[in-house]
């Protein structure tokens, strides 16, 4: 279990992390979501102690990160790619972290196989592509074990093996009882694999939710209508749903099922062409709910910036 | 590349263990031994240290027939076998910086400290395991230099016996030297994280002040000189008294003050910056 409180980093006058406070439950896949530069990597950071915050805490189990005796135990952390020396080969990499708390050579072996890098241990990480990388970070996020993953952007740059690997890794660790956090700033990512969502911008918290309270609250349920007598259809519908004109012909309508509008249709006797459910894609809905927090840095504020008429939810 | 199921695989649990000094400097000695640059650097040192003795001992001795009297007056067979020592420290201090920045500079020190959060442990662990490396290395290299450039000097009857008063200490003082540069990069390293910055005050410190101090009036030159690094350092390894210099018990003193302070003054700061 991590808790936020209050969560606060000031890098002189930029405010990185702002009044931060959440909870990563046992249990689950956590998705940590916001764009890039809102503050993800830096709330990371500040939770494995490696920053220390301006204000508020980040526990790990009750207590913070450093204050653990054996922190590999408690926290497996995948850190932004990188932080890996490339002169030094994967099994020293790993046989040097583990050394730090005793863990056994033999373990250094199993987590090599566990990830695939078997054929290229020996070799100087400096070689590695950045899916390799990525597979002996969460080698050494594993190493001692531990109750709670944190991890940072583990998806990126692995190819759809890879991907489909770690979410089945995942998934299995939070089915054992442990926690798991992991960062992202593409929502695609979390589709499959996150069972809770907590977004940041700028800073800040957005959402606290589970996937699936976020799914059907992003989901408008709109259909598209095309139909010669796109004129005519608008009138039978309107009393009973919102409907605008998207192009001339085509008819976007909220507030109706595709059964309902067909019935409609085909009472007034009016022929369809296309009858199609929309769904605004999860990447669209989390665009929408964290743009105001990018724009935001680009323009004066004015107030929350304005949303696309034809994007906004029934 | 291979697909497993979501079980981590675990035959038993590994044991849960503390962070210790003594495992945190095990881990810095694999880290140490792993890299090329740490072997690559040990060997310059090395080749430094021997080579520039014996070259300057061989030069001596071929041409000592027609050398002047005042070079003859001012040869010592000590000194002259010791030569590639005032280079051999900036490969070894160089690599002392190394250590550090290069973490810093690969992102790995994100790594260090996550797994020891404490912090500390990992800059005693780094300034010991190098300690230790750089006098397994500086021992030697400087017995090689001294016994194999007596040897060449000794064709023209010029040698000095390591059992004269004072030269075996005056041998390992130049091996204490090495290595206390060397944990003087490592401190420069903690203090500045940045491999360029840590390199130029290096060698401003053992090569550039010197010169610079010698400049001023011999009141303040002579002063303040005794107490650079290297001068501390050139102490260790002279024998005989020698002018402008401290003794070699106050310059092997002056020396590890360096030492130890840059390594307070990275430590502090260690515990008070942000990874």
């Amino acid at each position: 279990m991590i808790q936020v409180e209050g969560l606060t980093k000031r890098y002189g006058e930029k405010l990185a992390v702002d009044d931060l406070s959440f909870t990563v439950a046992p249990g689950k896949v956590t998705g940590f979501l916001g764009p890039n530069g809102s503050g993800k990597s830096t709330t990371m950071r500040l939770m494995l102690g490696l920053d220390a915050p301006s204000e508020g805490s980040a526990t790990v189990n009750g207590k913070r990160y450093a204050e653990h005796a054996d922190p590999l135990s408690e926290v497996g952390a995948l850190l932004e790619a990188g932080a890996i020396h490339p002169g030094r080969s994967a099994r020293n990499h790993l046989l040097a972290l583990a050394q730090t708390q005793g863990i056994a050579r033999s373990r250094v072996e199993e987590l090599i196989d566990l990830v695939g890098l078997h054929e290229v241990a020996g070799e100087r990480v400096g070689q590695f592509s950045l899916g390799m990388g990525q597979r002996l970070g969460v080698a050494s996020a594993l190493l001692g074990d531990p109750e709670t993953l944190i991890l940072d952007e583990p998806i990126n740059g692995l190819d759809p093996d890879g991907i489909h690997w770690i979410r089945d890794l995942l998934r299995g660790l939070a089915g054992e009882g442990r926690t798991v956090l992991l960062s992202s700033h593409l929502m695609s990512e979390m589709a499959l694999t996150a069972d809770h969502l907590i977004i940041i911008g700028r800073g800040r918290l957005i959402r606290d939710v589970s996937f699936a309270d976020f799914m059907s609250q992003s989901s408008p349920q709109a259909v598209r209508v095309r139909s010669p007598d796109a004129g005519e259809l608008r009138l039978v519908l309107s009393p009973h749903a919102h409907v605008s004109t998207r192009e001339p012909g085509v008819l976007e309508v909220q507030g109706m099922s595709s059964e309902e509008i067909g019935e409609r249709a085909a009472e007034s006797g009016l022929v369809l062409y296309e009858l199609a459910p929309l769904q605004v894609s999860l990447e669209d809905a989390f665009m929408r709910l964290t743009r105001d927090e990018v724009e935001y840095t680009n323009s004066t504020p004015t107030g929350p910036a304005p949303i696309e008429p034809e994007r906004i939810a029934a | 590349m291979t697909s497993t199921t979501a079980h981590i695989g675990l035959a038993k649990p590994p044991a849960r263990g503390r962070v210790t000094q003594l495992r945190v400097a095990r881990s810095e000695w694999t880290k140490l031994r792993s890299l090329r640059s740490t072997v690559y650097a040990l060997i310059a040192t090395a080749v430094l240290t021997i080579g520039f003795g014996l070259v300057g001992s061989a030069f001596t001795a071929s041409g000592w027939s027609s050398m002047s009297a005042a070079n003859k007056a001012s040869f010592n067979p000590l000194n002259t076998s010791l030569l590639g020592v005032s280079l051999g420290v900036l490969a070894i201090g160089v690599l002392g910086v190394l250590i550090v920045t290069g973490e810093y500079s690969t992102g790995m020190v994100r790594s260090t400290f996550a797994a020891v959060p404490t912090r500390l442990p990992v800059l005693w662990a780094k300034a010991g395991v190098y300690f230790l490396v750089a006098l397994a290395v500086a021992v030697p290299a400087t017995l090689l230099a001294f016994f194999g450039g007596q040897a060449l000097l000794s064709s023209e009857h010029l040698q000095i016996s390591f059992a004269h008063a004072g030269v075996a200490r005056a041998v390992f003082g130049a091996a204490g030297y090495l290595t206390l540069v060397g944990v003087i990069g490592l401190g420069l390293g903690s203090i500045l994280r940045n491999t360029a910055a840590g390199i130029a005050s290096l060698t401003a410190l053992i090569f550039v002040i010197p010169p610079l101090i010698d400049i001023l009036p011999s009141s303040l030159s002579d002063s303040i000189g005794p107490y650079l690094p290297s001068n501390a350092g050139e102490a260790m390894m002279r024998i005989g008294h020698q002018a402008h210099l401290l003794s070699p018990a106050a310059g092997l003193a002056v020396l590890a003050g360096y030492a130890l302070a840059t390594l307070t003054l990275g430590a502090i700061l260690l515990l008070r910056r942000d990874v």
